[in-house]
């Protein structure tokens, strides 16, 4: 490689200044400052297991709608054989009652907006 | 440094493979299971689903709206003031305009007088559906004229292809116009068009339209035109019915007892 002596001290500044903002969260130790989120009170389980729900949900929502809607099929067996019936406000919503301390939460943090909410309607939250 | 221009993107792509594969997540709900699926044993099936009005009935009882007012609460159906704006799944027009070709002097007055009930036709040849680009309306197996919103982009080609005037588009964000939103029921948003669905979220759990239930009258019979024991049937073969601009070629499947 040519001019290494140049080129690897600037490749070494160049991701110094990019990853900046990662090193100075990490040095006001607020790097691992996840979302809190407040599960349902009184639900052990969601419909499939935490680590999934928490990567896939999205997928899984988008399945539900198609199936639910376009194929009129709406019962889910998820992967413990139990059954579900596919609908985000029936489903998901019946325990998941407040959004702004579930939802809201963790799509604030990853700067998504999900416009699921255009039109289904949020529960109130809270009660029950 | 020996990393020659080879050896570095070699490396290079190791790294961005590697990377990938780490990141790659589990399918899941593929929507297909090793066995049928299974379906809500209770959900009502028909073939040819139809609704019939009984004109007959409903001139009895002017200025009932027990059906108008059920299905806009349950469907969240914003009452817009301006006409230019106004959502209808389920309305009232008079006679001469509800059939136009039907329009007649010295008709038998009681027949063009009263109001007639309309809501989507869920024809069996929808041109509703031929038109949709995004097949965002489709005609289900057992009749009902679907629309899935998700899909909606808002062209309004179907409402210039439907003759009956049976869809209506958002043109602005209905959920002020709502006095008291049904939870369990979406609302629509700005730019989306809809329509009746003859209740598909009901049938799915084994109850009829809610029109037909909310009729104080029984004015409204809805069943499936495909069983010849069904009470639809009998009323058709009873009684001499009308449908909407059947020269159209649609065919309606929401008939009128005169």
């Amino acid at each position: 490689m040519y001019d290494a002596g140049k080129i690897v001290p600037g490749l070494v500044l160049f991701l110094a200044v990019v990853t900046f903002p990662f090193w100075l969260n990490v040095a006001n130790g607020t790097s691992s400052a996840a979302p809190k989120l407040e599960l349902p009170k009184g639900y052990t389980r969601c419909v499939e297991a935490t680590p999934v729900m928490r990567a896939t949900h999205m997928e899984l929502l988008n399945r539900w709608r198609d199936l639910a809607v376009r194929h009129a099929n709406r019962v889910f067996t998820n992967s413990n054989g139990q059954r579900y019936v596919r609908s985000l406000t029936g489903t998901c919503l019946g325990c998941h009652r407040d959004k702004k301390q579930f939802c809201d939460r963790c799509h604030g943090y990853m700067g998504v907006t999900p416009y699921c909410w255009n039109c289904h309607v949020a529960p109130k939250g809270g009660a029950q | 440094m020996s990393l020659d221009r080879r050896g570095f993107f070699k490396l290079a792509g190791l790294i961005a493979a590697g990377t990938a594969g780490a990141t790659a997540l589990p399918a899941i709900d593929q929507g297909h299971q090793a066995g049928p699926e299974p379906v809500p044993s209770h959900a009502l099936h028909g073939k040819r689903w139809a609704m019939v009005v009984d004109l007959a009935v409903c001139r009895q009882h002017p200025g009932c709206h027990a059906c108008i007012d059920a299905c806009n609460t349950a469907h969240n159906i914003p009452q817009i003031p301006d006409p230019r704006h106004e959502i209808k799944w389920i309305w009232e027009e008079p006679f001469d305009n509800a059939f136009p070709s039907k329009k007649t002097p010295f008709i038998k007055p009681e027949l063009a007088a009263g109001p007639v009930l309309l809501l989507c036709n869920h024809c069996d040849n929808p041109p509703c559906v031929r038109v949709c680009p995004t097949q965002a309306t489709w005609k289900r197996e057992d009749g009902v004229v679907m629309m899935d919103w998700h899909r909606c982009i808002g062209c309004r080609y179907c409402m210039a292809a439907c003759p009956y005037g049976s869809r209506s588009f958002n043109w602005v964000d209905p959920r002020p116009y709502i006095t008291h939103i049904n939870p369990d029921f979406p609302t629509r948003e700005r730019g989306v068009v809809e329509k009746c669905d003859l209740c598909q979220e009901r049938l799915a759990i084994g109850k009829p339209p809610l029109c037909v239930e909310a009729c104080p009258y029984q004015a409204l019979t809805f069943g499936d035109l495909a069983d010849e024991h069904a009470p639809v049937r009998k009323l058709l073969d009873e009684r001499i019915s009308i449908r909407r601009k059947p020269s159209l070629g649609t065919e309606p499947q929401v008939y009128y007892l005169v």
